[in-house]
């Protein structure tokens, strides 16, 4: 019997106190992952501004992470939102933050939130819109829901995640699936480039 | 020791106690009367001399009241305002003496024993109350007695003073009201013909005690002095602030915060004697030139360690104008909340103090409200199976049941131009062209009927999960009783 094949996705889990990017309609997907890879129990903070119409869905992040650890900032603007996001980053009290942007970085923005994460040891992971990333961020990844005619309906997760920027180490693209009972990221395989 | 046979008390009755505070506001010539909304009728709550001579009386109906008497002029009650200005009155007799009490919603009692010389003896007291409270616009009728009983005895039933040891003998001719009794049991006593005290007093106790139970003879000893009454001041609300006064004027970041420091250190070994930590702090800066900056902290979780609290405090303190120095300190705990003394564990509880220190600091700059966490709701209406509530003031619990796959990302109903209870084929949604790889539903929710929701007026919906060959996952509802196909979320 032959041994499947492991694959392994570089740069993932994401390097600890870092800031990343992720942009794509799955987006939000890679962040729950992420969060729900951490460390057991500890808290995650989600940035948003207040007025955005898309929001997490609290039942469907449940099956990715405890959404008990999580807590949510709901600020007035990006200037609040790099700011909060800055101060739990240096305070380095929640693992995760995850921080929605809605305007490019300047390359002063995106240093400042990386020597924050660098003095707190936690993970930043920035949602980007399309097209708008900082030449500051670690790793960038572009994440779009792939379709999946041969799993069952209510099952069928595949997503490509594409690594398009990486400081350190090789770029790449994989088949990813997230098993909700194992709560568990499955890699189907590298898609070629 | 004091053995209590001097003992002398005064009580107080405002016989008209909401109309003259509402009157002291806003004086009216002429009847007058407050009203309060009882039983769905309003009624008069209380009212002024001119209005009682119009024959109008407590507890009557106001639209009676204003058949009787035309001009009369009212306005709404306001009894906790009432309570409010009996305690300030209460503070304000603590200048004749400590001990001061309650008597009922309309009076105060105060033990002057031992100091009526210093206003110059009783009548000097009784007099200087008389006019401060009549200047004040406040009608009183005043009681001195030997015993609180007494005293209340003499303010509600023909005031009078009673000189020392001369008590049960005027007592004796007043009727069974001024006895503090039930208005059954007064009416009662009359019935078998006991009208005044001293007839009560020399009737025989069993069969009075078997009739109307211990409660008469208590109040009939105690107004007599056979039996002891204490009078309970009430204790001064504990003051959670501290000041400083500085020699010299300081304005450097590290001075203030030093000083906030000490003053913090002090309010915390307050906090901790009363078992309570702070919800809300306010230090108030006073400048040289006589300005106050004041700089607020609301803390994500009742404090009372210094240690804590103060780098809290850096940034309301980096913002704050020392202008030409500031030269006293002033730091209020506004907010205080009960806080007991807990076990220190060795897991988990110093995570959640740097968490709630972290909400406390973004909470100062975006506001402690914005700073949220999801709690399980009991809906199967998507947008109200989660509560949304303030992190500072709710705790992470219970437990998440999703019984169906729910989408990751939710958003307002996004209309899409398709019809027929079966999904379309293709569809534009945000400028794009989906075209359907499989579908699976519905899934069918009807509105909370007990719930008016604007956004659910189109009635029940038919939820699709819909998978599109360009790899989106939507959640599509259709409205069969207002036909229309919507967006309403995306599944990772």
């Amino acid at each position: 019997m032959a041994k499947p094949t492991i694959y392994q996705i570089t740069a993932f889990p994401l390097r600890p106190g870092r800031v990343h990017e992720v942009g794509g309609p799955a987006a939000a997907a890679f962040a729950a992952v992420c969060i729900g890879q951490g460390k057991d129990a500890a808290a995650s903070l989600w940035v948003r501004e207040g007025w955005l119409p898309d929001m997490a869905n609290p039942a469907a992040l449940q099956s990715y992470f405890d959404v008990s650890t999580m807590v949510m900032a709901q600020t007035g603007g990006q200037i609040d939102t790099l700011a909060v996001a800055e101060e739990a980053l240096r305070d380095g009290a929640v693992g995760h933050v995850i921080v929605e942007l809605t305007a490019p970085l300047s390359l002063r923005e995106g240093r400042r939130l990386q020597l924050a994460a660098q003095a707190g040891q936690s993970t930043g992971l920035c949602l980007i819109p399309e097209g708008m990333g900082s030449n500051a961020a670690e790793t960038r990844w572009h994440c779009t829901q792939v379709p999946d005619p041969d799993s069952p309906p209510e099952d069928s997760t595949l997503q490509c995640w594409r690594i398009t920027k990486n400081k350190s180490g090789t770029l790449g693209a994989w088949h990813v699936r997230w098993d909700q009972s194992a709560r568990r990221l499955v890699v189907v395989s590298a898609s070629g480039e | 020791m004091f053995d209590g046979i001097n003992r002398r008390v005064v009580s107080l009755w405002f016989p008209r106690l909401a109309s003259d505070r509402a009157l002291r506001a806003r004086p009216v010539a002429g009847p007058f009367a407050l009203t309060l909304k009882e039983n769905n009728a309003n009624r008069i709550y209380c009212l002024n001399a001119a209005a009682e001579r119009e024959g109008l009386h407590r507890g009557m109906s106001f639209s009676d009241a204003r058949a009787f008497c035309i001009d009369l002029q009212s306005r709404p009650a306001d009894p906790l305002g009432d309570a409010r200005f009996l305690a300030a009155l209460r503070r304000w007799a603590t200048r004749y003496c400590p001990w001061v009490g309650y008597e009922g919603g309309d009076g105060l009692v105060m033990d002057i024993t031992g100091s009526a010389h210093l206003q110059g003896g009783e009548r000097g007291l009784l007099t200087d109350l008389r006019q401060h409270l009549g200047r004040a616009g406040l009608s009183v009728r005043i009681g001195l007695g030997d015993t609180r009983g007494a005293a209340w005895a003499f303010a509600r039933h023909g005031e009078g003073v009673a000189a020392p040891g001369e008590g049960a003998e005027m007592l004796s001719e007043m009727p069974v009201a001024g006895l503090r009794l039930p208005p059954d049991h007064i009416e009662a006593l009359q019935r078998l013909g006991l009208r005044t005290i001293g007839q009560l007093a020399a009737s025989p106790r069993a069969p009075l005690a078997r009739r109307f139970g211990p409660g008469l003879l208590m109040r009939l000893d105690q107004a007599l002095g056979r039996q002891p009454e204490e009078i309970s001041p009430e204790p001064d609300p504990p003051h959670y602030g501290v000041r400083m006064s500085l020699p010299e004027p300081i304005g450097l970041e590290a001075d203030v915060m030093a000083g906030t420091g000490r003053l913090l250190d002090r309010l915390c070994a307050k906090l901790k004697d009363r078992g309570t930590g702070a919800r809300t702090l306010c230090l108030t800066l006073r400048r040289v030139d006589g300005d106050s900056q004041h700089v607020e902290l609301r803390l994500a979780r009742p404090l009372r360690d210094a240690a804590r609290i103060l780098p809290l405090f850096e940034r309301g303190i980096g913002d704050v104008d020392a202008g030409f120095g500031i030269d006293q300190m002033r730091l209020e705990a506004v907010q205080v909340e009960k806080l007991p003394d807990e076990q220190i564990g060795h897991s988990g509880a110093g995570g959640q103090g740097r968490l709630d220190d972290l909400i406390t600091r973004i909470g100062t700059r975006i506001g402690l409200d914005n700073v949220v966490r999801y709690l399980p709701a009991d809906s199967h209406i998507p947008e109200r199976s989660f509560i949304v509530a303030p992190a500072a003031w709710s705790k992470p619990e219970g437990t998440w049941t999703v019984p169906r796959p729910r989408p990751l990302i939710l958003f307002p109903p996004e209309p899409i131009t398709a019809t027929g209870a079966q999904p379309p084929q293709s569809f534009r949604w945000r400028r794009m062209r989906l075209t359907i790889l499989r579908v699976s539903g519905p899934e069918r929710i009807a509105p909370e009927w007990w719930f008016d929701d604007p956004n659910w007026r189109s009635g029940m919906r038919d939820y699709w999960r819909v998978e599109t060959r360009q790899g989106r996952r939507l959640w599509l509802f259709y409205t069969p009783q207002n036909p229309g196909w919507f967006v309403q979320g995306e599944f990772a």
